[in-house]
């Protein structure tokens, strides 16, 4: 039995055989494998330094030793202070508390771009604050920030690496704005995107607040962190026994915390070889499905392929006419796994809201697909990747005549 | 064979998707996402997707969540505000039916190189003498779900598979207990899926088209009354008009959106001889011999026969409202097998 359609190919269909036996983990973006370091880290603190480092015995102080050695790896690698890092427990809590925390403490008004990460925007939307536009790449529209600024506004937030397009955000001119415009108003970036392919204590120099994720750069789940410089008041979120000095109290998640660390560590020692090694390979992955896909396009990267403005493992593409859940059940059949960049909490793919405020039209849109490399990403994904994901488009894109 | 099953979250999909992997089918289950507004079940919220994946972990089989949103908008919530908007009384599940589960999902299914799809319908395909696939209905009668299939075309029936058409309700659950599947004793799902038994059909109605007045007369053009939202009045309604006292029940026989007028009548000026046809489509071939005809989901039928653009009752019948589907159904093999279908229209539309 074969399933009818109304008018469709009568040619040979391109094959769904399966093409080779290996895999292709694209979706570094969404999380990555944790790292041996992380791992090698994390499992003494359940088996041996398992005190509660709010503790007084020896137990606890070797717990709280642990975190405090952890917190110093993090201050170093986001360019603050020990004391300034509020570990949390991922990097939506990290945004939530930047956004809430401060609007809690000041009221006021908070602003951010339209691409900003759901944790970002929706906190924002809570607190009634303002949505500004952004430009074709994604890029905050100045005129527009500039526009939402004044004295009411207490914090500004603009995320540093979009998670969708992989586009970077150069924070000089908003904190310039923000300088200018906005005096009261305190900077938030969320450099979740960002940590593991950036040297985010320059990038984020200026900003107040900083949200980073551990599961984004070879650490486990459930783990992040905010800078909170010096001078920041916040109003916690999350009450209790005032741990974080009472920014954010709650038994510190020691294992996932030290796992953060040496993920951190693990990442910033290889930042530029990986960059290098990581962005040559999605070169070679953008470049192979632009010359073998009819009618792909990268998103925010123009005919020069010129990508030095998207982070280096960033591969995101739009092709009219394919959907983008359809392409993605037809990869992952063999062993492809990539996807569309933003899903809901049922697992449906949703439209995307950064696409549409930069302007991409909502057929285009439907059709996008973020492949994301990552810090153990190999010349063999990319190999199979090559060979699976042009061959899915073709057979979507007969069907879709 | 390769087999997509749609995957509600309820006991009948469930089943099916059972049964089809304990036949040795590659089964894939996918849930389709189509209304992200307010629900009391319906086919869409979290809770209902994590019942379709859990069922889908415990068969072993793939589980994909397929978002039709702007598809449902379009086809069904869309069409069923302006239905109402111009006067006519819609189905909408008959319209997700046609344009979602079996157009978009096909299509679909036929792209990712599936054989079939399966549904957890009551409803059965059945063969007539010379092989052609027919639908006929389920075998519990009070489940019979092949009004809302009708539309099907002999090429879709070809490619669906129905695996609990056979078995009643009870038999199905009893199965579901068997399998150990979650779903087992989970409600039936009711009504319009996109609309809350709290916020109720008028309230979902008035947040997007203007409902306007209309007078209320007689057969004979004296007003009896007024009605608020003449949007929301129905042929066949007996119920909710503020019209004072009668001696005998009164129903609604027109209801004119344009000209704000809804005239009722008795039971007999209810009755009509024949019905206005639009969009009359036959499976196969017309039938020009008398056939039983269907105008709810689970009414009862009536011997009418399609002359034209009408169907001729064999004896008078309730007027039907505009919008509402007629199914045809003829007697082959000892079955009710739909032949086709139709949607009532206004006379001077």
């Amino acid at each position: 039995m074969v399933l009818a359609r109304t008018s469709g190919p009568t040619q040979p269909r391109p094959s769904l055989e399966r093409v080779s036996t290996s895999r292709a983990y694209l979706d570094h973006a969404a999380t990555t494998p944790v790292r041996p370091e992380a791992i090698a880290a994390m499992v003494p603190a359940m088996t041996e330094t398992y005190g509660n480092p709010s503790g007084a015995h020896r137990l606890a102080r070797d717990a709280r030793r642990a975190l405090d050695d952890a917190r110093d790896v993090l201050a170093e690698g986001l360019g603050c202070g020990p004391g300034d890092v509020v570990f949390t427990a991922g990097g939506t809590e990290a945004d939530n508390l930047a956004v809430m925390g401060v609007h809690g403490r000041h009221g006021g008004t908070v602003v951010c771009p339209a691409t900003e990460h759901h944790a970002v925007l929706h906190a924002v939307e809570r607190c009634g604050g303002r949505v500004v536009g952004v430009d074709a790449s994604g890029l905050v529209d100045l005129e527009a920030l500039a526009d939402a600024l004044d004295d009411s506004v207490t914090l500004v937030s603009v995320m540093l690496v979009n998670n969708e397009t992989g586009v970077i955000q150069p924070l000089d001119p908003v904190a310039d704005l923000v300088a200018e415009l906005a005096p009261r108003a305190r900077l938030h970036t969320d450099a979740i995107q960002a940590f593991c392919w950036l040297d985010v204590a320059r990038l984020a120099a200026r900003a107040d607040l900083i949200s980073v994720s551990a599961h984004k750069f070879g650490g486990p789940k459930g783990v992040g962190a905010l800078v909170v410089r010096p001078d920041v008041s916040l109003a916690a979120q999350l009450i209790g026994g005032g741990q974080e000095r009472d920014r954010r109290s709650g038994t510190q998640n020691v294992p996932g915390i030290v796992a953060m660390a040496a993920a951190a560590r693990a990442s910033i020692d290889t930042r530029t070889a990986t960059g290098a090694r990581i962005g040559a390979l999605r070169d070679r992955l953008a470049d192979g499905l632009v010359d073998a896909v009819a009618g792909l396009s990268e998103t925010a990267v123009g005919p020069d392929r010129d990508r030095s403005h998207k982070v280096a493992g960033s591969c995101h593409v739009t092709v009219e006419g394919v959907e983008t859940e359809a392409l993605l059940v037809l990869l992952e059949r063999d062993d492809v796994f990539a996807s569309a960049g933003s899903s809901c909490a049922s697992g449906a793919q949703e439209p995307s809201h950064v696409l549409a405020a930069m302007g991409v039209p909502r057929p285009v849109a439907l059709g996008a697909v973020r492949f994301s490399l990552g810090w153990c990403s190999t010349e063999a994904d990319v190999d199979h990747a090559l060979q699976v994901v042009p061959a899915a488009y073709d057979r979507l894109l007969e069907f879709a005549r | 064979m390769k087999v997509l099953v749609a995957m509600s979250g309820g006991v009948d999909s469930s089943v099916a998707a059972a049964l089809l992997a304990a036949d040795g089918h590659e089964v894939t289950g996918v849930t389709m996402k189509l209304w992200g507004g307010a629900s009391d079940t319906g086919c869409c919220s979290v809770s209902d997707v994590d019942d379709a994946r859990r069922v889908a972990d415990h068969l072993g089989i793939d589980h994909h969540v397929f978002n039709f949103g702007d598809d449902f908008e379009r086809f069904v919530v869309g069409p069923y505000v302006v239905d109402h908007q111009e006067g006519r009384t819609p189905n909408p599940c008959i319209e997700c039916n046609r344009h979602i589960k079996f157009d978009r999902l096909l299509e679909r299914a036929a792209a990712l190189d599936f054989d079939a799809v399966a549904t957890g319908h009551h409803a059965r395909v059945v063969r007539t003498g010379s092989g052609a696939p027919r639908l006929a209905r389920g075998a519990d009668r009070a489940k019979d779900q092949s009004y809302v299939l009708h539309m099907l075309s002999e090429e879709q029936l070809e490619c669906l598979l129905l695996p609990i058409g056979h078995l009643t309700k009870a038999d199905v659950r009893a199965m579901a207990e068997r399998f150990g599947l979650r779903t087992a004793a989970k409600p039936d799902s009711q009504d319009v899926c996109f609309i809350t038994s709290a916020q109720g059909r008028g309230a979902f109605l008035d947040e997007r088209i203007e409902l306007t007045p209309a007078e209320i007369v007689g057969t004979d053009g004296t007003r009896v009354g007024e009605v608020a939202g003449v949007q929301l009045v129905t042929i066949g309604q007996r119920k909710g008009l503020d019209i004072g006292g009668h001696p005998e029940p009164r129903y609604v026989i027109d209801v004119d959106v344009q000209g704000a007028r809804v005239t009722i009548g008795s039971a007999d000026e209810l009755l009509t001889d024949s019905t206005l046809l639009s969009d009359l489509a036959w499976t196969g071939a017309p039938v020009r011999q008398p056939v039983l005809v269907q105008a709810s989901a689970h009414g009862d039928v009536a011997e009418g026969t399609v002359v034209g653009t009408t169907v001729q009752w064999a004896t008078r019948h309730r007027r039907i409202a505009p919008g509402q589907s007629l199914v045809f159904y003829a007697a082959s093999n000892g079955e009710q097998v739909v032949v086709g279908g139709a949607t009532a229209d206004r006379p001077g539309d």
